[in-house]
């Protein structure tokens, strides 16, 4: 058994020893839950130790037949791509346990549900990036849902059932185009000898030029509405504003990323031809979504849609890098969905705790935290910083290499993104100054500062953003083979300096 | 080269300080200023060893770099993290540690009432780090880092007193408009990608000679823009008076003497550009020209002492700015005009805040007078500042400052006449508002808030300004007794020795014309503020509102940009929620009406359902028929 | 006799049987109406195995009188059951599932 089925299993043992544990014991419920979750980092991280980096080809692959009459195969493996991201998973899932202690205490169902659920999820969050195979794939992709749903609609608040059913819908109508799109796929397969699902084999095929366009078309609208892409991100507010911080945390941080992670693993892989023909298309779209989202953040008065506003932004960035496909870009969009994941744990953390201590969401709410809070403060600027791609953070390396790399293919789209930092300033700015600068109000004065949990919670994301940022090296050295592989199926190779040296 | 193994030290000491005090919180209450000060000392004599070190090698041995780390690594984009201390930038760690150390002792006793000092010295730190990388490091990335960093720390300093939301909207402003000069150096470094295959300044000055004249000049201008940023050029300059709000000490070490010296640091360091591109350079020198008047100008209607001061800084780095311009001649004369400011400025700046200090955190000037009898030490030293900033000879701005006239004379044609007339008039502003400032604070009548008690700051305050007076006095002299300067860094700014002789006009002609126009500035001062009303006057010229607004340019950007801005976010909320939201909800909305209007068929009554049963019976009958037929 | 106008007649009553369903609303009636529409089918049936000369026709005309008694009995029960409640025997008054 790979050590990757393992980390899928433990998680879903976590669940069923919470399921039997007695609901009237929220705190055992909850430690066990974190105990789990802190296994399954433990587990990951040996995995990532024994990973070898030089290799450019799968690792810890199993292949075990699910259902055989259509060659339906339970297999996973990972590369260097898949690794970074299952780790930022696995690393987040025990800090979001940890940050958000109380929040299961208010929903619809008891504490043990929530705990089961995120357990749950975080297999699922495992699977998606271990799958090799289409179908287990978008299997996974579509049950990831239905945890969230619950995890929104159970236990967020305001208009909570509104907001988790347009994430369902939306999220649906995107799965069921990649639905169609794989089942065409799977065809193409059986007439050229071998019905396959896998997606190593599935990347050799042969498909005509037309074909390729729609069945890119059907995966990539639905990893652009996972991502978000402008303009299929208005989901994402809503989401945002109504889920708990961990659940908005796991669900901007890792369930996002399988868009991006979709696009290079499936969009580039096995439709070549059909990148190149929408690749001006998409990386308008990715420049709009890095200005757009940008410029609503700026205007966003609840500071929950605010940060899924910066969200937008930068996966307008992390877009650019991947179809502007030299490889600093793709490299830099490799980095920076691991940094956006910890950068947004971050911001929803510290503005979760933020909210719950004022019991309000709006900006204009708060307002001298620095001088009550001030680690509080310090976490929600650091958080704010990483945002904005401050050099020494490492969401400044991977926003660099992306602007570097695809200024070089396309210059016009790397100006109008480098643009997006001056806005990044503002929006972060705006914030921390309406939040954390000025006279404290008499309504915030009794705000009391983070317990030793939070800080405990908020010390490991902000060191990652902090290593990451100086030695971004281990990190880079495992990306670099992906970018490597998917460049060379792609048939591109990186644009030569105009002076020789 | 030379393969140094403390460069390091250099940042990671006030770095980890920086951090350590950060974090160790009220702990590091007790020990944290003189904790911090200790580094900031420790830095400047490793500074003074290195400099040593440096005059012991010969040649193209006096460089040396260090390797620190691997830091990205991606295809052909390598990027170490390297440093490298040349000529060049020794002088800048010498002068950042030197003064920084100063104003870290000068700290001590101004912050001693604030409760939050520790977390001023941490910040202090952390600008020294910051600085020292951005003019150590050996690529343009490892700049860019200390470029940030430095803006953040500016950021934090200016907005050191948040709690005022004035004060917190200057920190934003200034970080906002640093960030747009920020913009042009991330592309200035993604051309310099492209077309060299390298960031590292030895990569591209090698690169620079096979480059197109167009990619120059592009790389040429996004390093200007930068540059006006950060040294608060033209037309990025509003900011540079609102940072003010930050505490003095931090003006006078961040806002005088350093970190707004960057710009000129980064088109010396990248001589090698601006020299290739007449282009380039002359986008320098216009922007140097208009900065150093526009500064002037603004100085000579404020009534705050510190914004009089901000405009004279911006005024100065104009020249400075104006000098690198005038290519490789200019560098050395740049760097030296750098380095006398910010003796003279960081001086006067000290002396302003000791003035403060006494005055109950006036800084109205009409609020003061008749300050050199109850300070005479402050008189003393901020009056030798001010005889250098003039270019009274011998003091120190006089050897640097004719130098840039006559420099900017030399240029030849109708281009050295503009410039030189520019730098001629500047000249003659700068000596208007600076002995405007001296007038009304120190000669002339009390005009004291009643509850003002002025007195001479502590020794802590008046030992670094003393020192700092000491520079302004000898700092020029030293520097240009036989080319000192000049010659240091001819290795770094490829300086050719040509002779001026051919001129038309003398170096002495120009240093008694510019005695001459700065006696006339002094001597119009003198005579407009014999008296001085409390209380600004409204019945100005035009002129002089214009000044007093900083000649429109915020009134200009909150038109052109802000308000538009906020109009085109306010626009982009309501579509996103009312269009492409909207289109979402349109579809929930289409299905539920269409649903409801389906609904109506399912009546409930039995024979309803039979007859459609029997109508669907008919069609399907029907359809058979057909496709048969 | 022509065989066809066997057919005609199973199809005249299969429509006055439908038409019945349809436009009356005496529960009664309208199961009346039924029992003809499966008597029309089954008279088709018949017919059918006359033409064919086999008796698979026959034997699913018995199958459909089966059916037909499981119904009545099944129907009118039902029948009965909401005469008792609502005092009527019309088939509006049954809308129950409308809302």
């Amino acid at each position: 058994m790979s050590i990757l089925t393992s980390l899928q299993l433990l998680p879903l043992i976590g669940a069923l020893v919470v399921g039997i544990l007695p609901a009237s014991n929220a705190k055992l419920v909850k430690q066990v839950a974190l105990g789990f979750s802190l296994l399954v980092t433990l587990v990951s991280i040996v995995m990532a130790i024994s990973f070898d980096s030089g290799n450019s080809a799968l690792q810890f692959t199993e292949v075990r037949t699910w259902i055989s009459a259509f060659n339906i195969n339970y297999a996973v493996g990972i590369d260097g791509m898949a690794l970074v991201l299952i780790l930022m998973t696995t690393i987040l899932v025990p800090i979001v346990f940890l940050a958000g202690w109380n929040e299961s205490e208010n929903g619809r169902w008891n504490v043990k549900v929530f705990y089961i659920l995120l357990l749950i999820l975080e297999t699922m969050m495992i699977g998606v990036f271990a799958a090799t195979d289409v179908f287990l794939f978008y299997v996974i992709f579509e049950a990831m849902l239905l945890p969230v749903y619950f995890l929104i609609g159970g236990y967020g608040s305001g208009d909570r059932a509104a907001a988790a059913m347009k994430f369902l819908l939306y999220s649906l109508f995107g799965g069921l185009l990649m639905l169609a799109a794989v089942i065409g796929l799977y065809i193409i397969s059986t007439n050229q000898g071998g019905a396959t699902f896998d997606i190593a084999r599935l990347s050799e095929l042969t498909i005509d030029s037309a074909t390729q366009n729609w069945l890119f078309l059907g995966f990539f609208i639905a990893f652009a509405i996972k991502a978000p892409l402008w303009p299929f991100h208005t989901w994402l507010p809503t989401a945002a504003k109504s889920a708990t911080a961990g659940t908005s945390t796991l669900l901007l941080g890792v369930l996002d990323k399988v868009g991006t992670y979709g696009m290079i693993r499936f969009c580039m892989s096995f439709f070549p031809d059909a990148t190149k023909t929408m690749t001006p298309a998409i990386i308008t779209l990715a420049v709009i979504s890095i200005l757009y989202g940008a410029f609503l953040a700026i205007g966003q008065k609840d500071i929950n849609s605010l940060i899924a506003f910066t969200s937008i932004s930068h996966f307008g960035f992390i877009t650019l890098g991947i179809f502007a496909l030299t490889s600093q870009s793709l490299t830099g969009a490799i980095f920076y969905m691991v940094n956006h994941g910890f950068s947004t744990a971050a911001l929803f953390l510290t503005a979760g705790w933020m909210i719950k201590r004022r019991g309000s969401t709006q900006i204009a709410d708060f307002g001298g935290l620095q001088r009550v809070a001030p680690v509080l403060a310090w976490s929600f600027f650091l958080a704010g910083m990483s945002a904005l791609a401050l050099p020494g953070l490492s969401s400044f390396v991977s926003e660099f290499l992306v602007l570097v790399g695809s200024y070089a293919k396309y210059p016009v789209a790397a100006i109008l993104g480098t643009l997006g930092i001056i806005l990044a300033a503002l929006y972060v700015l705006l914030a921390v100054q309406r939040a954390l600068h000025g006279e404290t109000p008499a309504t915030s004065a009794g705000i009391s500062d983070l317990n030793l949990r939070e800080k405990i919670a908020i010390a490991p994301v902000i060191a990652v953003l902090v290593l990451l940022g100086f030695y971004p090296k281990p990190a880079l050295e495992v990306i670099n083979p992906t970018t490597k592989t998917v460049m060379i199926n792609a048939g591109v190779s990186d644009p030569v300096a105009k002076v020789a040296k | 080269m030379t393969t140094s193994t403390s460069l390091v030290y250099l940042i990671a000491l006030p770095l980890f300080s920086a951090g350590l005090l950060l974090l160790l919180g009220r702990i590091a209450d007790k020990w944290g200023h003189i904790f911090a000060t200790l580094v900031s000392a420790s830095v400047f004599v490793i500074g003074v060893m290195e400099f040593f070190a440096m005059q012991g090698r010969e040649g193209e041995a006096r460089a040396a770099t260090q390797k620190v780390f691997e830091w990205i690594s991606v295809g052909t984009f390598q990027v170490d993290a390297s440093l490298l201390l040349d000529q060049l930038s020794i002088c800048f760690v010498l002068l950042i540690s030197g003064v920084g150390t100063l104003i870290h002792i000068y700290s001590i006793a101004y912050m001693s009432h604030d409760r939050d000092r520790r977390r001023f010295f941490a910040y202090l730190n952390l600008f020294i780090a910051a600085m020292l990388l951005l003019v150590l490091g050996d690529s343009y990335l490892n700049l860019y880092v200390g470029w940030e960093g430095v803006g953040l720390a500016s950021y934090l300093l200016i907005g050191f007193w948040n709690q005022k939301p004035a004060y917190a909207t200057a920190a934003k402003k200034a970080f906002v408009a640093n960030r747009v000069g920020d913009v042009g150096l991330s592309l200035a470094i993604m051309i310099a990608f492209t077309q060299f295959g390298t960031v590292t300044f030895a990569g591209v000055k090698e690169g620079a000679s096979g480059a197109s004249a167009g990619a120059l000049t592009a790389i040429g201008a996004m390093l200007l823009l930068a540059a006006a940023g950060k040294s608060a050029q033209f037309p990025l300059q509003s900011w540079l008076g609102d940072a003010m709000a930050g505490p003095t000490p931090v003006s006078a070490l961040i806002h005088a003497a350093t970190m707004v010296t960057a710009g000129v640091y980064l088109i010396t360091r990248s001589n090698f550009i601006f020299d290739a591109s007449p282009t380039a350079q002359l986008m320098v020198v216009i922007v140097g020209a208009i900065t150093l008047l526009f500064g002037a100008l603004i100085g000579t209607a404020k009534d705050d002492i510190k914004k009089a001061l901000a405009a004279s800084t911006m005024s100065q780095i104009g020249y400075m700015i104006l000098a690198t311009g005038l290519g490789p001649v200019g560098y050395a004369f740049a760097i030296m005009h750098l380095i006398t400011h910010g003796f003279f400025k960081a001086g006067m700046f000290l002396g302003a805040g000791s003035v403060m200090h006494g005055m109950n955190d006036e800084v109205n000037m009409r609020r003061y007078g008749a300050i050199r009898k109850v300070m005479p030490i402050t008189a003393a030293t901020f009056g030798l500042g001010y005889l250098a900033i003039l270019g009274v000879p011998p003091f120190a701005g006089f050897y640097s400052k004719d130098k840039i006239i006559e420099t900017a004379f030399y240029a030849g044609g109708v281009e050295g006449i503009l410039l030189g007339g520019a730098t001629l008039f500047g000249a003659g502003i700068t000596a208007f508002y600076m002995t405007r400032v001296m007038v009304l604070t120190f000669a002339g009548t009390k005009r004291w808030d009643e509850n003002a008690h002025p007195h001479e700051s502590p020794f802590l305050m008046w030992a670094p300004m003393a020192v700092l007076a000491v520079g302004s006095v000898t700092s020029g002299f030293l520097l240009n007794s036989g080319n000192a300067l000049v010659n240091w860094l001819e290795p770094v700014v490829n300086e050719s020795h040509e002779h001026h002789s051919e001129h038309f006009l003398p170096p002495l002609a120009i240093s008694a014309m510019a005695l001459f126009v700065v006696a006339i500035g002094v001597a119009f001062a003198i005579l407009k503020y014999r008296s001085v009303p409390v209380v600004a006057p409204e019945n100005v010229t035009g002129f002089t509102k214009a000044a007093r607004k900083d000649l429109y340019q915020d009134s200009f950007n909150e038109a052109v940009f802000m308000r538009p801005g906020q109009k085109l976010t306010a626009g982009l909320v309501s579509t996103d929620y009312k269009v492409i939201d909207g289109l979402v909800r349109m579809v929930g909305w289409v299905i539920q009406i269409s649903a409801s209007s389906i609904r109506n068929i399912q009546s409930g009554y039995v024979r309803s359902y039979a007859l459609i049963m029997v109508l669907g019976v008919l069609a399907l009958v029907a359809a058979v028929w057909m496709v048969t037929l | 006799m022509d065989i066809a106008n066997y057919i005609y007649l199973s199809a005249l009553l299969f429509t006055i049987g439908a038409i019945g369903v349809v436009v009356r609303r005496n529960a009664i009636v309208v199961f009346m109406c039924i029992e003809l529409m499966l008597n029309a089918a089954n008279l088709a049936f018949v017919t059918f195995s006359r033409v064919h000369g086999n008796l698979s026709g026959q034997v699913a005309s018995f199958f459909t009188m089966v059916v037909a008694a499981c119904e009545v009995v099944v129907g009118l029960a039902i029948i009965v059951t909401i005469y008792r409640s609502r005092r009527s025997a019309s088939v509006d008054d049954a809308s129950l599932l409308k809302r």
